[in-house]
């Protein structure tokens, strides 16, 4: 029992050596600019204000909702992609089906710079630069080959007997699909969708290339353009990146397994 | 036959979505990077073909082999911190305690922050005269460092964050690989009067090897990657000391005024080839673990 109460001391300090950087950024995030390049900075706000919220309230909302609707249209264009396809690779198994697991495995590979660069140029020609749904496109592919892949593996353990079942009751691959497969799959859409929205709402690389200077930005470039700007204002730069971390904040306090769940999938099989 | 027929009918859409969402882009890529574009034939269309020159213009840079040796410096510290942190962590909450997974739980926030979040933050943390982390150094007596502006130090700088990102990804895919060793083994050798480091050294270390291996190649494959950290810390600078192959190909694209997008695709598919080694090799070892 004492040694226990002891490991729970060191998990502690440990937990606070390593969440030290996030405690940090709120500290900032709530300092006045005043007292921001003072040495040695104040370790606590001990002059709390909300300058740089009023700040992201005022300058970075339309930001947010940039961030909000590509993250969400994301979520929406992975699962409509992921879902019919981890059903037939689970269930169907048609034949061939093996070079693209493979292609699947390999695209997540690819680094995101080098997709942007193509995705510029195709872009520029299509006349698609800065546009929601350009960016929700591109955005997509960090997340649809991970949603395939661990789709197939949470529809795999629906039971055949149950979707044979069905069919003899004379339901159809489709009725199989919408009735019975995606209902008992619904941890792994959640937890596919989880990610997407993590990746999408997370995104710098598609929207500092995508956005060719106009007026659509999501939050990530509020952020950037807060940095680059030569009186860098960090208790602005550290309100925004309090409040662009509140969805991650969010979703590991509601859905913890489903985020250590997506985090094992492609690297352990059970 | 049927039933090959319905299967590729669910299967119709994924493949569309592959072909214009990753073949175009690709082959997009693979066109600049054999052509001399300027800003004008990038929208008309047009460039002539110039066969390699654009990688041979890339190879005799100066700047490719500090960017080669930043990569692979980057990569592998990285890989060995991430892992060895990520695996002492690992072995401290494989035994259940009072909060552990609370804590264990919190241990994921770095990892799922945006990062261009985590970057700024130790940026701000890293800087010269107002970081917290000069200012602790000088507490105990250490000169200040010039964490993101010396030439000297700034590789090291956006290693360190990076470790810092990476670790929760091998804390738990470490960890669920330990919960997967029957308990029955360690009570085993602990009645044979088995030290715990022996323990942990002759049995759970080996029976570990293949998540390892695994947590090792994924995290190969995500480091090649990164790109947003060192570009929001110190954009591959000061004078190109933390420049990598990422930023590099970023910077000759999009960093100037004047693009150079043949060169910077150039760059840009001598990363995929590494890359694409990389997940080769992971699928390979992926594979053979499944057989056995």
């Amino acid at each position: 029992m004492t040694r226990s109460w002891w490991r729970t001391g060191v998990g502690l300090l440990l937990t606070a050596v390593m969440l030290f950087p996030v405690y940090w950024m709120v500290n900032v995030s709530l300092t006045p600019a005043s007292r921001m390049r003072k040495s040695p900075p104040d370790l606590f706000p001990v002059t709390p204000t909300f300058e740089g919220y009023a700040r992201v309230l005022d300058e970075q909302l339309p930001y947010f909702g940039t961030s909000l609707l590509v993250a969400v249209g994301t979520v929406a264009l992975t699962l409509a992609l992921a879902a019919p396809a981890a059903y037939s690779l689970a269930k169907l198994r048609p034949r061939g089906r093996g070079p693209l697991m493979f292609v699947l495995l390999v695209a997540q590979m690819i680094p995101g710079i080098i997709m942007a660069l193509g995705f510029y140029g195709m872009f520029v020609r299509l006349g698609i630069t800065n546009t929601l749904w350009g960016l929700i496109f591109a955005d997509s592919t960090i997340a649809v080959p991970f949603a395939v892949l661990i789709l197939t593996s949470f529809m795999s353990a629906v039971p055949d007997e149950v979707v044979q079942a069905a069919r003899i009751d004379g339901a159809g691959a489709f009725r199989v699909f919408w009735s019975v497969v995606l209902p008992s799959s619904r941890n792994g859409l959640v937890t596919a969708g989880l990610f997407a929205f993590l990746w999408a709402w997370s995104d710098f690389v598609f929207a500092a290339t995508l956005d060719s200077g106009g007026a659509l930005k999501p939050l990530t470039l509020g952020i950037y353009r807060y940095i680059g700007n030569n009186n860098q204002e960090w208790n602005a730069i550290t309100a925004t990146a309090v409040v662009a971390s509140v969805p991650a904040t969010v979703l590991l306090v509601l859905a913890q397994r489903f985020v250590a769940a997506g985090i094992t999938a492609g690297a352990v099989k059970d | 036959m049927r039933k090959n027929l319905v299967g590729w009918a669910f299967l119709t859409p994924i493949v569309a979505y592959l072909l214009l969402s990753y073949a175009y882009p690709l082959v997009t890529t693979i066109d600049l990077s054999i052509r001399d574009y300027t800003v004008r034939s990038f929208v008309r269309g047009g460039a002539p073909l110039t066969g390699l020159t654009n990688y041979v213009t890339v190879f005799a840079d100066p700047t490719f082999r500090t960017a080669l040796l930043n990569t692979v410096l980057f990569t592998v510290v990285s890989l060995v911190f991430q892992y060895g942190i990520g695996l002492a962590m690992a072995l401290f909450f494989s035994r259940s305690f009072r909060l552990s997974a609370t804590l264990r739980a919190l241990f994921l926030v770095p990892w799922l922050l945006p990062l261009i979040v985590s970057a700024s933050t130790w940026a701000w943390m890293l800087n010269s005269e107002a970081g917290v982390v000069n200012a602790v150094l000088g507490a105990v007596g250490i000169d200040k460092v010039n964490w993101l502006t010396s030439p000297d130090w700034s590789l090291a700088s956006v290693t360190i964050a990076n470790i810092w990102i990476g670790i929760p990804f091998n804390l738990v895919v470490l960890y669920s690989g330990l919960q997967n060793i029957p308990t029955e083994v360690h009570e085993a050798s602990a009645l044979d009067g088995a030290s715990s480091w022996q323990s942990f050294w002759n049995i759970t270390f080996p029976l570990l090897r293949p998540v390892s291996t695994i947590t090792l190649l994924l995290g190969l494959v995500y480091t090649l990657k990164v790109f947003d950290i060192i570009w929001i810390m110190t954009r591959g600078g000061p004078s190109g000391s933390s420049t990598t192959l990422a930023t590099w190909s970023y910077e000759l694209g999009f960093g100037n005024t004047l693009p150079r997008f043949g060169p910077s695709a150039a760059v840009g598919n001598v990363l995929i080839l590494l890359a694409l080694l990389a997940g080769l090799v992971y699928v390979r070892v992926q594979r053979n673990q499944e057989a056995s």
